[in-house]
């Protein structure tokens, strides 16, 4: 019995790993390039609310950034723990948003523009106020295609 | 004669794609955007004289939220959880009774004549209304107008919305217009000073 056994492993080779790196550096390219690290830096924290009836964002490069939240804690001791709106990388006012919505179409192309979406973060402990005047200063910026950023809930189906 | 260079091993090559993998698949944010999309009315033309639109009273139905986050949607205080169940009987007005809106045949395209229903939602909100309890009542109101269209159709087409083609979907869309009103914002509560 013994004699069959070692003659049939005699047979098989071991399976060649050498491809095994190509095959992993391939997946590991996809992803580098796939990959969009987060351009801009938060400097306000951000909880958005929880809604159920949410659409997704088909195109990300259409979409435009608003941050409404407290500032972070480093710089709590310089701005205060009162909401303030971010645009890109920097603490903003609402007058700032015009020239900010103009730079975000400039840099669309031609055919785009109308599907321009201004994505609003905001935490969900904010009052409306400042989001009532971001809304107004969109409105007369005829930037139009908002979106309320939100968290899907989970619905409860206990009972 | 030169020595001939020994061969590199190449087996830890996987390992360490591998490290380099796990580190772009964990540092990597797959978060899509999602949330709650609206359309914000133009702002109205300055020079152009604003002809407000007489809009019959039964026809209105208005939704306040004060600083303290308490709602008040058609004459009556009320919870979130209710006001989807009072959106829906209001745009859909089933007894039409007088009361509720008025509704008016229209011929949709490629549909035929339909009775659409004239009902606005007017949503009001505080300066001091909390951002959380705003986008609750969004997310109510949009669950009302949501049903409504699934309802409407199941009934034609015997589909969900969401299952419907481009087509059919602006006819949904023509018959259950999504009319969220919001008005200039001002002071709901009253401050007794």
């Amino acid at each position: 019995m013994a004699k069959f056994k070692t003659k049939r492993d005699k047979g098989l080779k071991p399976i060649s790993t050498a491809s095994l790196p190509d095959v992993v550096f391939m997946l590991l390219f996809f992803f580098m390039v796939s990959v969009s690290f987060r351009q801009t830096e938060r400097v306000v924290m951000v909880k958005v609310p929880e809604a159920t009836e949410i659409a997704k964002m088909e195109r990300k490069d259409l979409a435009s950034y608003i941050n409404i939240g407290t500032p972070i804690q480093a710089y709590q001791a310089q701005y205060g723990t009162d909401a303030r709106i971010q645009l890109n990388d920097s603490f903003s006012t609402v007058e700032d948003i015009r020239d900010f919505v103009a730079a975000a179409r400039e840099s669309m192309s031609e055919a785009d523009r109308p599907f321009m979406t201004v994505n609003l973060k905001v935490d969900e402990s904010v009052r409306m106020g400042i989001v009532t005047d971001v809304k107004q200063e969109l409105r007369r910026c005829s930037a139009l295609k908002i979106m309320y950023s939100t968290r899907k809930k989970v619905e409860n189906t206990s009972f | 004669m030169a020595k001939p260079t020994p061969e590199i091993n190449a087996g830890s090559m996987a390992d360490i794609a591998f490290l380099l993998l796990i580190f772009f698949l964990v540092t990597t944010s797959m978060d899509v955007d999602k949330g709650i999309q609206r359309l914000l009315p133009p702002m109205p033309d300055e020079n152009q004289k604003v002809e407000a639109e007489q809009i019959n009273k039964r026809n209105i139905m208005v939704v306040l939220i004060n600083r303290s986050d308490r709602l008040f949607a058609g004459g009556q205080p009320m919870e979130t959880y209710m006001l989807k169940d009072k959106v829906k009987e209001f745009i859909t007005n089933p007894a039409n009774l007088p009361n509720l809106p008025e509704k008016r045949e229209k011929d949709i395209e490629g549909f035929g004549p339909y009775m659409v229903s004239r009902a606005v939602v007017s949503l009001q909100n505080d300066r001091g209304t909390s951002y959380e309890a705003y986008i609750q009542v969004q997310n109510e109101l949009m669950k009302a107008f949501n049903e409504v269209r699934d309802e409407f159709a199941m009934q034609h087409w015997g589909k969900e919305y969401a299952a419907l083609d481009e087509t059919q979907r602006k006819i949904a869309r023509e018959a259950i217009p999504q009319n969220i009103s919001e008005q200039e914002p001002r002071e709901v509560t009253k401050t007794r000073r």
